[in-house]
């Protein structure tokens, strides 16, 4: 079962990769959909971070009562826990949840209503129509998202920090500067590309597949979800292996 | 003209369709009738290409489809419109926009020509106006009629209708079915309709196929399937109380 998923991705991805019958149609739909995906998730995105940068900074200067360690150690923590992995990683999952139901309900919305079958009969290479232009705006759109992620969540930190007093915001500041590597920016986007291409790609393959009627199409916007997250998390640890 | 020969399908080890040959002429209404589960969706799926068929060939005026590649379909396909059961409008697209959608893939049409064909094509199904509406503000009847307008957008050569008069009133249901038959007999394309509507049947079905478990059971006209002593046709065609009576 797992090797017929496994063939009827591969054989989708390439026909997802086909040329497009017009590129000038193709560039509307990506244009649209980096709107639904990018600008739509913004407001979520944006809550998401700052609450992570706060919650990571009160919590790392809780455990961390001790004399011989600068409070300016409470900001370098926050900055690369952020950076490094809160960020990409906790608003993939839950872009998944937002941006892969939303991908996998539409397709298999139109796959049960026959709309996926008009395309085909067209000549539409509908695999390519329907996802490629998804895959495009994700893979340029979640990067931008998670850049600004990374700054609120730091703001964050700094807010917090500063209305707890755990830590001045020169500390606070002078922390953020310590040690500073930026490689761990070109992991963090490394991953968040990967995270992206999973989430995009996980959630189209159900929703193509999806058949039967609307019951059909809400399991297949579950399964998309579930197995989004589970593929980031087993992918997260793969590139933190591998690049760290 | 559209050719099927020796056509078999099936699902899972079920034999759906078995042995159909058939010859669909252009100019004439098509239909092709049985009960619920005798083939027929499969039959027309098989024809334009959304499923695979097991052996027999499906020849577009001479050309083997059932032997082409993908890319090889796709200038058949271009000549190929279809109006499915339930439309299949899409849902994020106004109507003018669904209609202008295969002149925006296909043609090098500038833009105030696609919309001078979009509006042709609305007026040739008697729909004025509802170029910006989106495909939920329109009534069950309207949404067939941009369904044939899209389908129609391309000027085809094959038009296949999916079961036109499901969830329509007797009345709509007549008016779509004279659509169909005017764009047929105006445009002299080939049309396959695909129904188990009987007022259909009796209307336009110039040429009728009746399908049996999977079998073509039956062939004739629509004068002809009322004198039919074929035990199966007549049980399908004269099924109501009223029905039978209506024809003594």
């Amino acid at each position: 079962m797992f090797f017929f998923h496994l063939g009827r991705y591969v054989l989708l991805l390439k026909s997802v990769f086909s040329k497009p019958e017009n590129y000038r149609v193709y560039w509307r739909e990506i244009v649209r959909e980096m709107d639904t995906i990018g600008i739509g998730s913004l407001g979520i995105v944006c809550i998401i971070s700052v609450f992570l940068g706060a919650v990571t900074t009160v919590q790392t200067a809780f455990q961390l009562v001790s004399a011989i360690i600068p409070l300016e150690v409470i900001g370098m923590i926050t900055r690369d826990s952020t950076i490094l992995e809160l960020s990409p990683t906790i608003t993939m999952l839950v872009l998944a949840g937002r941006v892969g139901s939303s991908i996998s309900s539409q397709i298999g919305t139109m796959r049960v209503t026959e709309q996926i079958d008009a395309l085909e009969i067209m000549g539409v290479n509908s695999s390519g129509f329907l996802i490629l232009p998804k895959l495009i705006a994700a893979l340029t759109m979640i990067p931008l998202l998670i850049i600004i992620s990374m700054f609120l969540s730091i703001l964050g930190g700094y807010v917090a920090g500063s209305l707890s007093g755990a830590l001045s915001p020169s500390e606070y500041v002078a922390g953020l500067l310590r040690d500073w590597n930026p490689f761990i920016v070109t992991v963090a986007l490394i991953k968040t590309a990967l995270f992206a291409f999973i989430m995009t790609t996980v959630s189209a393959y159900q929703g193509f597949y999806t058949s039967g009627g609307a019951l059909e199409v809400g399991k297949s916007s579950t399964k998309a979800v579930v197995y989004s997250c589970i593929l980031i998390l087993c992918a997260d640890y793969i590139v933190a292996q591998l690049l760290l | 003209m559209i050719e099927v020969k020796n056509l078999y399908k099936s699902f899972d080890n079920k034999q759906v369709l078995k042995d159909i040959s058939a010859v669909f002429k252009p100019g004439v209404t098509n239909l092709i009738i049985g009960g619920s589960g005798s083939g027929k969706t499969t039959l027309i799926k098989c024809m334009v290409g959304l499923h695979e068929v097991d052996s027999g060939e499906i020849l577009y005026d001479g050309r083997n489809f059932s032997q082409l590649s993908f890319k090889e379909r796709i200038p058949v396909r271009k000549e190929i419109g279809m109006l499915f059961q339930n439309s299949a409008l899409y849902d994020s697209m106004t109507v003018e926009q669904n209609i202008m959608f295969p002149l925006n893939m296909f043609s090098d049409m500038s833009l105030s020509e696609k919309k001078d064909r979009v509006n042709f094509c609305l007026k040739r199904v008697n729909l004025e106006n509802v170029n910006k509406l989106a495909p939920a503000e329109l009534s069950g009847g309207m949404k067939k009629r941009v369904g044939i307008a899209r389908a129609i957008a391309m000027q085809p050569e094959y038009l296949f209708c999916d079961e036109p008069n499901s969830g329509l009133d007797p009345k709509t249901s007549i008016v779509i079915d004279n659509l169909i038959r005017e764009i047929t007999e105006e445009y002299g394309i080939t049309t396959v309709v695909n129904t188990h509507d009987m007022n259909s049947v009796m209307e336009i079905g110039e040429h009728i196929i009746f399908l049996h478990k999977g079998e073509k059971w039956w062939e004739g006209s629509n004068k002809e399937i009322r004198l039919t002593d074929n035990r199966e046709v007549n049980e399908f065609v004269f099924a109501s109380k009223f029905s039978r009576e209506a024809n003594r």
